[in-house]
């Protein structure tokens, strides 16, 4: 078990499962990275999507069924999970419920044969970044679950691991503990400087922590890209819908000129950027809420409706405006009009990104 | 201001009603008995109050048989716990065989004492099938005395408790967040140091259960210890004694006497192991927020 490295390559990693009837089904398929020292990953995606299953396999709890894992020269995906070295913080946490605090953050430095004078300064340390100083001797159905989850995270970093793996550390945790902790993880990565992949269904917390970020979907990874990148500019269709655009309206393609693409539909005329090469005379859209604005006929890339419902947010406001062809488009308004008003939404046409569709 | 009103009572809860056939269930046919065989115990057909007991400490034929019953049950005990957790443990994961495995270990449940003991003469005996097996291919040419003595009574009381132990075993392993020993694994925990220092301490209290159940059921051992051991000398067990007194010498008193030994070294026996379960951690076995 080595401390530093530089790089760990994923090559073509790959899990197959016995599903239903006997047919084997991929939970991961070929996924290939290079994580750099000192890199935060996110991996993203709704349940399902093998995510969890990357974790895993990376960790050494699954065998991989194809490809192969190297931490540097190393090739590590057929050693077992104790011989890897690499720290998991589990979804459930996994404290050992016997052990008290520092037992249990002490456990894998004990299993290293580390001396006991040293496990106690090095436990004191850990227990100290993750500011549990003084819950040393409770036992883990004591602890609050904040508490019981930085456990976790200090059982995870003692043992100085070249990677660090977390399962959606912080789906257990109330939302304001949540946002405390994420800020907590991201000083914890820094101030260990070496690799930590996150597992999270949140697209929050995967663009504020990570580096970079692996949108997953069926197993296949579909972006590895920064934060900046996944958000402002989806590769394709599923990971503009998971990043949170919320409006995607299938239209006709009614001319192209270079990557602007005009699309049309019934009432709709509206101006788009091409991210992928389309196949076929249809075409999608997809414009985020927040990107779009309430406007008059004047303005470029005006699309008429019909304002059918206005949910308060607080500095801003959820508008529902109805095309004349009955699509619902989402907007964010600061001044929002009334519900039944006719109204025009505006699309900056860089931010109304067309991908193919089948 | 006028006095607050008072808090509304606690409705009874009608289904503690429930308890109540259990309840006199016990009451008739354990608490009153045990009761009745306690206050015979203490009238003897001749002496004072404690005569049945000083006769018993004195026979030389009766006293022994509580060395003797500890003889056969502390190691039949140990024995069932013992083979009972490696393959509880193997069978803890959700496998294909695990079923079928857990049935054929459990079928001995089925089966009566005095059945398997029936079957063991069969083929354990001297003209047995294993012992004509064995002199047949020449594996063992002596005399093969597997009943009627210690070892016939060991070989019965391990079939019959082995489900016993096994289930129990079985039910407290599986209660165990396997997440458990993942997380001692990516911490380095090789196989056996998962088990040494997870599941070991975890399991330690249901095993000291397991081990009171097992020991109870086989220091109270009858039909074997006469069909299979050999009654007059190294089987004979308390409850043999107590039998005889009962039912030869028609001694009701005394029998009643050395029920109450038998239950009062069941009792000390369970209260030590129990008073060491409380050494361990007895709490949820899993490890935080399901």
């Amino acid at each position: 078990m080595k401390h530093d490295f530089s790089e760990l390559r994923l090559d073509r990693v790959t899990r197959r499962f016995a599903g239903h009837g006997g047919a084997a089904f991929n939970a991961l398929s070929a996924l290939t990275m290079t994580i750099k020292r000192g890199e935060f990953i996110a991996l993203l995606g709704p349940s399902g999507c093998g995510k969890s299953t990357a974790l895993n396999c990376i960790a050494g709890l699954l065998p991989l069924s194809d490809g192969s894992i190297m931490l540097d020269d190393v090739r590590i995906d057929t050693l077992p999970p104790e011989r890897r070295g690499f720290g998991m913080v589990f979804q459930n946490y996994a404290l050992f419920p016997h052990m008290t605090v520092d037992r249990n953050v002490g456990f894998g430095l004990r299993m290293r044969g580390v001396a006991a004078a040293e496990v106690a300064t090095r436990v004191a340390k850990a227990l100290k970044m993750v500011q549990l100083t003084g819950q040393e001797h409770k036992l883990p159905g004591q602890l609050s679950g904040g508490q019981q989850q930085r456990v976790a995270i200090a059982r995870a970093i003692v043992i100085e691991p070249p990677l660090v793996l977390m399962d959606e550390p912080l789906s257990n945790l109330d939302a304001k503990l949540r946002i405390e902790t994420r800020a907590e993880i991201r000083r914890i990565h820094t101030e260990l400087g070496r690799a930590t992949i996150y597992v999270t269904h949140d697209q929050d917390e995967a663009l504020s922590l990570a580096d970079r970020i692996v949108v997953m979907k069926d197993g296949v990874a579909q972006q590895i890209a920064p934060p900046e990148e996944v958000y402002l500019q989806p590769s394709n269709l599923h990971v503009a819908r998971f990043m949170g655009y919320r409006n995607v309206l299938e239209l006709d393609v009614a001319g192209q000129d270079g990557d602007r693409v005009t699309l049309a539909g019934p009432g709709i005329k509206l101006l788009g950027t091409r991210k992928l090469p389309l196949t076929n005379g249809r075409a999608a859209v997809a414009i985020r809420p927040e990107e779009a604005t309430i406007g008059t006929a004047g303005d470029t890339n005006a699309i008429a409706g019909e304002v059918t419902n206005v949910e308060y947010g607080g500095r801003d406001s959820l508008v529902d405006v109805r095309t004349p062809g009955g699509a619902v488009i989402h907007v964010r308004a600061p001044h929002p009009p009334r519900v039944g008003e006719a109204t025009h939404v505006v699309v900056p046409v860089a931010r109304a990104l067309v991908y193919p569709v089948n | 201001m006028a006095a607050p009103a008072p808090l509304a009572r606690e409705p009874f809860d009608k289904s503690l009603l429930l308890v109540a056939p259990g309840a006199l269930f016990m009451l008739l046919l354990f608490v009153y008995p045990f009761l009745y065989g306690l206050w015979l115990s203490f009238t003897p057909k001749e002496g004072g109050a404690l005569a049945n007991y000083a006769h018993f400490f004195s026979t030389d034929n009766l006293w022994p048989t509580i060395g003797t019953t500890l003889k056969l049950a502390l190691p039949a005990t140990l024995i069932n716990v013992g083979l009972a957790l490696p393959i509880a443990f193997k069978m803890r994961l959700k496998t294909p065989y695990q079923r079928f495995v857990t049935t054929i270990l459990v079928v001995p449940i089925t089966l009566g004492t005095v059945l398997i003991a029936e079957g063991m003469l069969i083929y354990f005996g001297p003209k047995g099938w294993l012992a004509q097996f064995l002199q047949f291919f020449h594996i063992y040419d002596g005399p093969i005395r597997l009943t009627h003595n210690f070892t016939g009574v060991i070989i019965s009381l391990v079939v019959s408790g082995f489900p016993f132990a096994f289930l129990l075993i079985l039910s407290y392993i599986t209660g165990i967040d396997p997440g458990l020993a993942r997380a001692a694994a990516t911490l380095g925990a090789d196989p056996k140091a998962q088990f040494r220092h997870i599941y070991l301490p975890l399991l330690a209290p249901g095993l000291a259960m397991c081990f009171c159940l097992a020991f109870v059921q086989a220091f109270s051992v009858f039909p074997s210890a006469v069909l299979l051991g050999s009654p007059a000398g190294p089987t004979r067990v308390i409850s043999i004694a107590a039998y005889e007194a009962a039912f030869e010498l028609y001694d009701y008193s005394l029998a009643s006497a050395i029920a109450m030994i038998m239950g009062g070294v069941q009792l000390i026996i369970v209260v030590a192991v129990l008073g060491l379960r409380n050494l361990f951690y007895r709490g949820p076995m899993v490890g935080g927020k399901g």
